[in-house]
């Protein structure tokens, strides 16, 4: 074989093995510093320090900040007992980077406020934030409806939560629901009602497959509640009838069902106990339910999204 | 190493220094002492920080700009001058003039870091007035840093191999940004969907990454650095090194040089 023809043979067969090899070496690269990357965040003096750092280009590094907000979310949200603490700051320099980066008050508001698994358990920061966002954004009727849904579900500040969803129903192009939610809060009357409103609105308004996904969990949460709280009333209306609670569904006789056992949104049929309680067969599938939980049932540290709830 | 690969890399070595290559050094000097008898002045309680990332930054930066401009000519100079054919009329082979234009290039960088260094922990001995055991991972960074410089030299050799000068050097310095961002690029590839996310997620492995080789910040913090970590940068440093020389090897052997 002529030399030449050696030497492309040696330098070909070096170039695949050691390709090979550098793409294998990331991994364990990559496991050998975890979260490096994200950790110097903590070190960063301030989001305008890095604005003047960034030397005009904030925009795309707004871009990779709001990734690795995402990330990190996504990463520590399949971890046993969570914490975020990274998330608030990393959305904070997305959002000093780009002030009109909206996707990013969309996503501060659902999982900064929400306690722990399902979020960083601080709506303080949520509504610093999505004021943040309001100031920089007026005309977003969104960020009204997001600052809202901080006050009504999460501290449970009616009055607060009325004025920030009228606030946002006097935008141009506003969700007919907003001014609807604003009289509720105002009479901060049927709570589920209310609830299960501002999670359709939040899954209709948001493109955020995280944020739907989150949305569609808890509706299908409520629907549980609401579907056990009636059960609850045919059943303590049987006892008050018959001294006794119900051996089976078909004894409550509930309209519509002819007999027939009712099912979760799941499909399963909802257990009843010999002592007047309804259970859900598989309670892990509902994270956020808060009826129907069997006595002595201690929920996952993780929150459970089904894959229907991608869709 | 043949001798012939040690005497082009001795002759790199010297024609660089002729060069005044080493000269940045005076503007390193310059900018360490100002900054540590600046820094003295206006900071409270983070001189120690602002000392050691402002000096290993400075490190890194003229050494990637060593690297990339002196790197591109390498090649493209000894074509220009003609000395090249002098060299391959010589009992030189074309993949021993590359190897050897790499050794000395790389040689010129670790001496001018070694120099550097010597000035970073002065400035830091001025700041702080004694060093600290912490202050040891400092090495580790410079390590790290002559790590990357190794990889860009490749990769300046590797376009240097093909491209005129002033595309080489756009394209090491296109390489030199993406790569610190080869994390943020597979992120971006994970979020991607169907034949986007397999080109996204091709081009994030096939891309160098030196986001793993910066551990500036967390140093500056006196934080340690992980044996394993030394371990598989050394190795992956290694590997995308070899990539690329012989990647660059192979254009070079089947250039027409006439």
């Amino acid at each position: 074989m002529p030399r030449a023809q050696k030497v492309t043979l040696v330098a070909s067969l070096a170039l695949v093995l050691c390709l090979s090899a550098s793409v294998m070496l990331l991994g364990p690269v990559d496991r050998a510093r975890p979260q490096a990357t994200l950790e110097e965040v903590l070190y960063l003096p301030s989001p305008k320090v890095l604005k003047h750092m960034s030397l005009g280009y904030e925009g795309l590094l707004a871009d990779i900040y709001w990734t690795r907000a995402v990330q990190y979310f996504g990463g520590h949200l399949t971890q046993d007992a969570p914490t975020f603490k990274l998330l608030a700051p990393l959305l904070n320099i997305a959002t000093q980077l780009d002030p009109h980066l909206v996707v990013a008050y969309d996503f501060g508001a659902n999982f900064l406020a929400p306690p722990p698994p399902n979020g960083a358990g601080d709506p303080q920061e949520a509504i610093r934030l999505t004021n943040f966002g309001i100031q920089n954004n007026p005309s977003e009727w969104r960020l009204y409806y997001n600052l809202g849904f901080i006050y009504y579900i999460d501290l449970k500040d009616y009055a607060a939560a009325s004025d920030a969803f009228l606030r946002g129903a006097n935008i141009p192009g506003a969700h007919p629901f907003m001014r609807v939610l604003a009289a509720r809060c105002a009479e901060h009357a049927g709570e589920l009602d209310t609830a299960r409103m501002l999670w359709i609105a939040t899954y209709q308004s948001s493109k955020n497959k995280e944020i739907r996904a989150n949305a569609m969990a808890h509706l299908r949460a409520l629907k549980v509640d609401d579907d056990i709280g009636h059960l609850d009333v045919l059943i303590a209306q049987f006892h008050n009838r018959t001294g006794r609670f119900p051996s089976s569904f078909a004894e409550l006789q509930i309209p519509g069902l002819h007999g027939a056992t009712p099912v979760d949104p799941i499909g399963y049929p909802y257990k009843l106990t010999p002592d007047g309680r309804v259970e859900l067969e598989h309670p892990e599938d509902f994270t956020f339910a808060e009826k129907g939980l069997p006595l002595g049932y201690k929920p996952s540290a993780i929150a459970k999204f089904l894959p229907s709830d991608y869709n | 190493m043949s001798s012939r690969i040690v005497h082009i890399a001795s002759n790199t070595f010297r024609e660089a220094v002729r060069d005044r290559v080493l000269y940045n050094l005076i503007a390193f000097a310059l900018l360490m002492s100002g900054a540590a008898i600046f820094v003295g002045q206006v900071s409270f309680g983070i001189e120690r920080l602002v000392v050691v990332n402002l000096g290993l930054t400075a490190v890194s930066l003229f050494g990637i700009v060593i690297a990339i401009f002196i790197g591109i000519g390498l090649v493209s100079k000894e074509i220009e001058k003609r000395t090249l054919y002098t060299v391959l009329s010589r009992p030189v082979q074309r993949w021993e003039f590359i190897v050897g234009k790499f050794f000395g290039l790389a040689g010129t960088l670790a001496v001018n870091t070694a120099l550097m260094a010597i000035g970073v922990f002065a400035a830091l001995l001025y700041v702080s007035h004694r060093f600290h055991a912490p202050d040891g991972w400092i090495i580790v960074a410079l390590y790290f840093i002559v790590l990357q410089f190794l990889i860009m030299t490749a990769l300046a050799l590797f376009f240097s191999s093909f491209a005129s000068p002033l595309m080489a050097a756009v394209f090491a310095f296109a390489l030199f940004v993406i790569g610190n961002f080869a994390e943020d690029l597979r992120g971006f590839a994970a979020m991607t969907h169907g034949v986007q996310r397999w080109l996204a997620t091709g081009m994030a492995y096939l891309l160098p990454n030196f986001s793993a080789f910066n551990v500036i910040t967390s140093v500056a913090h006196a934080q340690p650095v992980g044996g394993s970590l030394i371990f598989y940068n050394t190795l992956y440093a290694l590997v995308y090194t070899a990539t690329a020389l012989s990647a660059g090897v192979l254009i070079f052997q089947r250039r027409n040089l006439k």
